[in-house]
């Protein structure tokens, strides 16, 4: 088509600047922290002396651990049951229920995270407390993301078996398979790397929560040795200390948050190599 | 030798029922599946309204906060929330806009810059909330100087939210028939023409349901504005004013304050009635758009 210079230009400029956020995210994370990173080394960040950012000592591997905990913990939970919705939505439910059930967990999945924080902290929270005191707990975080990334895992598998070819399907169906067999040999084997991908990309997603975690975890720095102890993830201390912090420890929170960016950043290129795989190959 | 076949046959049937029994098994337990993952948030949502509903007046919605938010209203904090989200889609807009048709016009997707341009976006929308809220403090508030504003938290707002609205505008522009660019084409109309003429208005519809999640999506968040528009409780009267917007507020009173669990529920069940009502209306206008079509 023909078309003025001048209109593709800024067309192109605007596609640039977009792309280019992630650019300046990166280099204004990464210039905060790398005056305290020459300092101190990497590895003082990852020794196991404490977080006590006014001494000097900035170990992150208790928060680290429990962020990976808690995000594990959530993915674990929400991965088999969002693939069994997902079959549901899409196989089982009649369609009109089919279209409710659809927007049902449209709405779910946009539900704000402090809310989540919040039902946590009202009902959950003094409920778990009634079994193991404090309440506030590493159980609350993973019950909480749980739910929160549960909706999102439903639409990233019902999107992946909205892509497997019907003609697999009908022919599935003439060899006479029944409806169960049909998905489990068929359409999840063929779907699992669009599957895999949303899964990859959640529990990015989980890693990087902050309000509703922050919520109901109870925040204290430590390695915990049980579901039912507090515990403090990386996200959650930059949101509480960074309202005060100052110099060093400043900077501090400005490289666990480059921690958490590196991190998020391999899921997401993993999450995207693996739905670049070819269906059914 | 007769029997021999019947008990042969006898059994096959009850192999089948076998399967029959376990296919009826599955079928339940997907069923119940499927029922326990929308009645666990739809009770949370319901225990919230219980909570938060008695507390609900136009009074509420229409005065200012008293005791540090355990009684008064959230008028301050409905108005920071406009100017927030104006602030951010002011921005997203023209940007989002001008990056989709860019995405969905000017390069094919496996061209080497769209390539480029759709990773970086995926990899922006993957980014947490919490740096979206360091690179807003470190960029908008202190190095342009802007402080704890309106406009340094709707400008960080923006960024989280713009890749979101690029990829939804982006599928609604590449759902354009492609009759209608091979009949531009033979027309020998210009790219902006047919941008301007054909591709935007068969397209607004779909482009407002983008807008719409894309308002969904910034109403919703929490992490970012902490640290960029700030907890000031006032009525902001200008856009370098300080304002806290309705999510936080959420947490400030249910973490910070004790006794303020009866308005965070208020609060959380008109942030609640918000966001339903846009879900509502891209779901309706989603609706009416395959009607036309």
């Amino acid at each position: 088509m023909r078309t003025s210079p001048t209109f593709q230009y800024n067309l192109q400029f605007t596609a640039l600047l977009s792309a280019s956020v992630l650019l300046f995210i990166l280099y204004f994370v990464g210039r905060e922290s790398i005056p305290l990173i020459n300092e101190v080394g990497i590895s003082a960040f990852f020794a196991d002396n404490g977080w006590y950012p006014l001494e000097g000592q900035y170990g992150l591997a208790p928060m680290l651990v429990g962020s990976l905990l808690v995000a594990l913990g959530a993915i674990m939970i929400a991965t088999p049951l969002g693939i069994i919705a997902a079959v549901f939505g899409q196989y089982y439910a009649p369609l009109p229920l089919a279209k409710i059930y659809q927007a049902t967990i449209e709405l779910l999945a946009g539900i704000p995270s402090v809310i989540f924080g919040f039902w946590g902290l009202i009902v959950l929270v003094p409920w778990i407390n009634r079994i193991a005191p404090p309440g506030a707990s590493m159980l609350a975080g993973i019950i909480v993301l749980a739910m929160m990334v549960l909706p999102l895992v439903i639409l990233t598998t019902a999107n992946a078996l909205t892509r497997v070819p019907p003609t697999y399907l009908r022919s599935a169906q003439a060899l006479g398979l029944s409806r169960w067999g049909i998905i489990y040999r068929i359409a999840l084997p063929i779907a699992m790397p669009g599957i895999l991908s949303g899964v990859v990309l959640q529990s990015g997603r989980a890693l990087g929560e902050t309000m509703a975690v922050m919520m109901v975890t109870g925040n204290v720095v430590q390695l915990p040795d049980s579901l039912f102890q507090p515990i403090r993830t990386l996200t959650a201390n930059i949101a509480l200390e960074m309202a005060y912090a100052v110099g060093d420890h400043r900077i501090a929170l400005f490289v666990s948050g480059l921690l958490l960016l590196i991190i998020t950043i391999t899921l997401v290129v993993m999450a995207h190599y693996l739905k670049a795989r070819r269906y059914g190959q | 030798m007769v029997s021999n076949i019947k008990s042969k046959y006898a059994a096959n049937e009850l192999n089948l029922n076998k399967a029959k029994f376990k296919h009826n098994i599955i079928a339940l337990a997907i069923w119940s599946t499927a029922l326990l993952t929308v009645s666990l948030p739809l009770m949370m949502l319901w225990t919230i309204g219980v909570e938060g509903f008695p507390q609900l007046s136009l009074q509420f919605l229409l005065t200012e906060p008293t005791h540090a938010g355990r009684s008064g209203g959230i008028l301050p904090m409905l108005i920071s929330t406009l100017w927030i989200l104006c602030i951010c889609l002011v921005t997203v807009v023209p940007i989002g806009l001008g990056c989709a048709l860019y995405l969905s016009e000017c390069v094919t997707a496996d061209s080497t810059i769209g390539r480029i341009v759709g990773l970086s976006l995926d990899v922006l929308s993957g980014v947490p909330s919490i740096v979206f809220g360091l690179f807003g403090y470190a960029v908008f508030a202190i190095q342009l100087g802007l402080g704890f504003s309106i406009l340094s938290g709707g400008l960080s707002l923006a960024c989280m939210v713009l890749p979101l609205f690029i990829r939804t505008t982006e599928q609604a522009l590449r759902a354009c028939p492609t009759a209608y660019r091979r009949a531009a084409e033979a027309l020998d109309l210009s790219l902006f023409a047919f941008v301007a003429r054909i591709l935007l208005p068969s397209a607004a519809s779909n482009i407002a349901i983008a807008f719409i999640i894309s308002t969904g999506r910034a109403l919703a968040e929490t992490a970012v504005l902490i640290f960029t528009a700030g907890y000031v409780t006032r009525i902001p009267s200008h856009w370098s004013d300080s304002g806290r917007a309705l999510s936080v507020h959420i947490y400030d009173l249910s973490m910070n304050v004790p006794g303020g669990q009866p308005n965070a529920a208020a609060t959380a069940v008109v942030l609640m009635l918000l966001i339903i009502v846009i879900n509502l209306v891209a779901h309706r206008l989603s609706k009416r758009w395959q009607l036309l079509e």
